[in-house]
């Protein structure tokens, strides 16, 4: 096997010296002395590995080969071919968690970047280095503030992502917490600042949230913080924060969102990479491993990972969370590529965006069984369609356009299923709107 | 040859520039980096009106910005301040630093797994369902279970998920209010207890013998009825096979309770023993270290949930299904017993496509072949060191690492810390160490199947010679050390005190 350095020879060698005779006393104890392959096939070739996976990659509709307008979470944006070559370099892509901090600087100064940027992107003063992605972030936001307010009650706007607020019950149901999640809120038209009392720990709201609109946090921070409770601010689109108000701005506690729009794949759902972000006050509260800065014995700048006593392999029961792996590669591949784009080119590419939205808005707003439910929006809004949306995706899809992900799909038996979310990034062109309108013209 | 130092730096005079040659100093980006400049070229759109409702922002970032050629030189000169397999032996116990083939990565990045997104129509992503599909049948196979759950997104998450099952059985049987007991074992991985604090179970030690390992007299001296699960590493983090494992399972699971397998080791037995035969309930698959996804300095990782009869009912959304020639993800839990979801959309495609070219690669009888030149290897190391180094429960055959602790360096000064110091500046990565916890300044060594004979044969005496020097009395070549690297011992205290955990304007 190509993987395998031992030769037979090494192997006898090796045997004799441990002073076994064949390998089966190796595994003597694993009860009943099961020693087999299985029903598995035998090994392959790169070239059978290349075209067994080639075949199974070539029946996906991907999305460069395809008007593309799908987001609801994740979206295709274009990434530098500096950042996939970079992230592919051995040292970055075959080390280990930098746990011996001489030998790892080149990964701690790119968490203290990472974690630089973040603070500054999100308007909040630090910043970890990387979660899972965004929806586990948020369920680790809020269990964040049920550690620092000691009440162990949420509420979820109803403009969360469902796919982050069914996180969210699930720790909730299981470690025993309260949880409320308000209805579908598709015109973001509900009222929140209403349901905010004493008692709650916190109060998650998305914006740009998962219908298209961008929020207006600050009426309610100032709610959240008259009854004692934190707001925790999600998005699942980061290159919005390059032309919106960023949430730190606008008074939240904590900020959660989804990075893979910048330097990341669609990859179908993962690996993606989280975002986190807070107050310095609640730094002791933060899940999730941190970068520091301190200095050698020589009195030279250098990095380390630091407050790990809050975390699982000193704390064990008492940590503050029992996440051990963050998304480094990821975590990296966002930070070559924010470097590349730097603050001018973040901001370029969210107009561009949302100039590429507007001008399919306007192009949508004009068919005849097409209502843009959106006021604003920032690279994504709702469609209401004539008739069944998940049908229409399927029948466009059939014709070769991604035209977007039906409400339906996520928030199945709501009554939303003449609901479309449709995306629009700097990938798209004007022939990509102009076949999207085509073909939803024949459609309806 | 390894007879005599090969060279002295002592008199090494300091550079100008601080660099080394090779080794470059490499200012913070926000050092470096202007706000005007982009190394990416954007056309401004054509005037518009824009529709963001007034929440435009209006305070500047703060993002710095490089040219393309800076970015690719100040990456490129941050990568080479680090340690990284491809680079030398990495022999970090419990954390499998095994080859990761390139293949792996050129598969995953293929434009019909790297470029499909997770809410286009099922039905153009029929291949993706495939590959997944054929990730489980191998997962299965492996550890003669009944169902998996592919979307834990690392080890610890994988934990969660298999006692969210775990909760939700003992919650349908009725029995919530009486199950809140955890049983784990001092060895085990401190995510194990983190993981089970966090749903509200109660954790309880379960004492290993003098010989590491669990016995079924501790177990069955603990369970009754308000016993939910154990957490059992197998083999365990000192690199024994818990010999016992079946007992324990069948005490625990007659009890009324769940086994729950810690599954971070699986190198040892990938291939030649499967769980599902010991009595395994839950155990999460570290795909990143079996299946050789990379590390990547920390992430993303992926951690599938295999379950077996009694707790595949529970498991979580999205669920794969088959029907005919159609593959379906269910996504939503409604008319199921799912426990619910733990995270958006559905796992780690990418870290799904590396593992299934890894395992195609291996086949069953390279699998196989994987675990046991781990196996023999790690043996290697004990029985070459054994003279030297000591043993916390006495010189037994290991399985693929093998634990070490610090009663041989007593009354040298020389500490496990400085010991793996001085291994960085050989060239080494150090072993693992301080953990378990059960040994006392252990040193744990996972060699994997990656390394040549010579490889091993060098880092073995490499940690003779260095042992020696120790045993001599050479206690200030441990203490300096390293010596050689970008950064010298760095004052973690101060870190912890003042923590600094970004760079602010004017702060420098």
């Amino acid at each position: 096997m190509r993987y395998h350095p031992l030769t037979e020879s090494d192997r006898e060698a090796m045997r004799a010296a441990v002073g076994v005779a064949d390998m089966a006393e190796l595994f003597a104890e694993a009860p009943g002395g099961v020693y087999g392959e299985f029903d598995l096939p035998r090994g392959k070739s790169e070239l059978d590995v290349e075209r067994h996976l080639a075949r199974l990659a070539a029946k996906n509709l991907s999305a460069g080969r395809a008007p593309f307008f799908v987001g609801a979470g994740a979206y295709k944006h274009h990434v530098p071919a500096s950042v996939d070559h970079l992230i592919q370099r051995s040292e970055f892509l075959t080390s280990y968690t930098p746990y011996q901090p001489e030998i790892s600087q080149g990964t701690l100064q790119v968490l203290f970047e990472f974690q630089t940027q973040v603070a500054m992107l999100t308007g909040m003063e630090i910043a970890n280095a990387s979660m899972y992605d965004g929806s586990t972030g948020c369920a680790e936001a809020m269990l964040m503030a049920h550690r620092i307010t000691r009440r162990r009650k949420a509420l979820l706007s109803g403009g969360l992502h469902p796919h982050y607020g069914e996180v969210a019950r699930t720790v909730a149901r299981l470690a025993g917490d309260e949880i409320v999640t308000l209805a579908p809120d598709v015109l973001a038209s509900e009222d929140l600042i209403a349901q905010i009392d004493d008692s709650l720990s916190c109060v998650i709201v998305q914006t740009p949230d998962f219908f298209g609109n961008p929020r207006d946090l600050r009426p309610i921070a100032d709610a959240c913080h008259r009854h004692g409770a934190l707001l925790v601010a999600v998005f699942t689109e980061a290159v919005s924060l390059g032309l919106l108000m960023s949430p730190g701005e606008m008074g939240a506690d904590i900020v959660v969102g989804e990075g893979q729009s910048i330097g990341n794949s669609l990859n179908f759902g993962g690996p993606y990479v989280g975002l986190f972000a807070t107050r310095h006050e609640f730094l002791r509260q933060m899940p999730g491993r941190l970068c520091g800065e301190t200095v050698d014995v020589e009195g030279r700048r250098g990095y380390v990972l630091t407050l790990s006593t809050r975390e699982q392999h000193i704390r064990r029961d008492k940590a503050t969370s029992n996440i051990c792996t963050n998304s480094g590669l990821c975590a990296l591949a966002f930070s070559i590529h924010m470097t590349l784009l730097g603050e001018a080119g973040l901001r370029r590419l969210a107009r561009v965006n949302h100039a590429n939205a507007v001008a399919l808005k306007d192009m949508l707003a004009r068919l005849n069984g097409v209502e843009v439910l959106n006021r604003s929006f920032f690279n994504e809004f709702t469609l209401r369609v004539k008739g069944d949306a998940a049908e229409l995706v399927e029948k466009l899809a059939a014709r070769g356009v991604l035209a977007g992900v039906p409400v339906s799909r996520l928030l199945p038996g709501a009554g939303l299923d003449d609901l479309l979310l449709v995306a629009s990034t700097e990938m798209n062109t004007n022939e990509d709107r102009a076949a999207l309108v085509a073909q939803l013209k024949e459609a309806l | 040859m390894l007879d005599q130092p090969k060279r002295d730096l002592a008199d090494a005079p300091a550079t100008f520039t601080g660099n080394r040659g090779l080794d470059a100093e490499e200012l913070l980006l926000f050092e470096i980096g202007r706000a005007e400049t982009s190394g990416v070229d954007i056309d401004e759109p054509s005037p518009f009106e824009s529709c963001l409702d007034g929440l435009e922002r209006k305070q500047p970032i703060g993002l710095p910005g490089l040219s393309e050629p800076e970015t690719l030189r100040h990456y490129v000169r941050l990568s080479r301040k680090n340690y990284s397999i491809d680079g030398g032996l990495y022999p970090l116990g419990s954390c499998t630093m095994k080859h990761n083939p390139r293949l792996n990565e050129k598969m995953a990045r293929l434009e019909g797994f790297a470029d499909i997104h997770p809410l286009q129509p099922q039905s153009t992503v029929q291949g993706a369902l495939e590959a997944m599909e054929q990730l489980t049948h191998w997962l299965l196979t492996l550890t003669n279970m009944e169902a998996v759950a592919l979307s834990p997104k690392a080890g610890a998450h994988g934990e969660i998920c298999g006692l969210m099952a775990i909760k939700s059985a003992i919650a349908a049987r009725g029995e919530s209010e009486t199950r809140k007991t955890v049983l784990v074992p001092q060895s085990a991985h401190g995510t194990n207890p983190a993981s089970a604090a966090l749903l509200g179970f109660e954790v309880r030690a379960v004492p290993a013998g003098p010989d590491g390992v669990v016995h079924a007299e501790a177990v069955e001296a603990l369970v009754g009825p308000d016993v939910a699960a154990i957490m059992l590493t197998n083999p365990n983090t000192c690199g024994l096979f818990e010999r016992d494992v079946a007992k324990i399972a069948k005490l625990v699971r007659d009890a009324g309770g769940y086994f729950y397998c810690d599954g971070a080791n699986f190198n040892a037995i990938a291939g030649v023993a499967r769980p599902g035969d010991f009595g395994v309930d839950a155990m999460h698959i570290n795909l990143h270290k079996t299946f050789s996804t990379p590390h990547g300095g920390g992430g993303p990782g992926a951690g599938p949930v295999v379950l077996s009869a009694r707790l595949a009912p529970f498991a979580p959304a999205p669920l794969l299904i088959r029907t005919g020639e159609v593959l379906r993800l269910k996504e939503d839990a409604e008319g199921t017993q799912a426990f619910g979801r733990i995270t958006a959309f559905h796992g780690q495609m990418g870290m799904f496509v590396r593992a299934l070219a890894y395992m195609l690669a291996h086949g069953g009888d390279g699998l196989a072949q994987a675990s046991r030149d781990a196996v023999l290897s790690a043996n290697y190391v004990r029985v070459s060191l054994r003279d030297l180094m000591s043993s916390p429960f006495g010189d037994r055959k290991c399985m693929h690492e093998v634990l070490f602790d610090d009663a041989w360096l007593a009354g040298t000064g020389v500490s496990t810390l400085d010991f793996a110091k001085a291994m960085i500046d050989e060239g080494f990565h150090p072993m693992t160490i301080y953990f378990p916890l059960v040994a006392h300044g252990a040193m744990l060594i996972e060699p994997t199947e990656s390394e040549s004979k010579a490889s091993l044969d060098q880092f073995i005496g490499t940690l003779r010679r260095l042992g020696e020097r120790a045993l001599e009395g050479d206690a200030a070549l441990f203490h300096g050390a390293p010596r050689y690297t970008p950064r010298r011992r760095l004052d973690e205290t101060q870190a912890a005190r003042k923590p600094v955990l970004r760079w602010s304007k004017g702060a420098a």
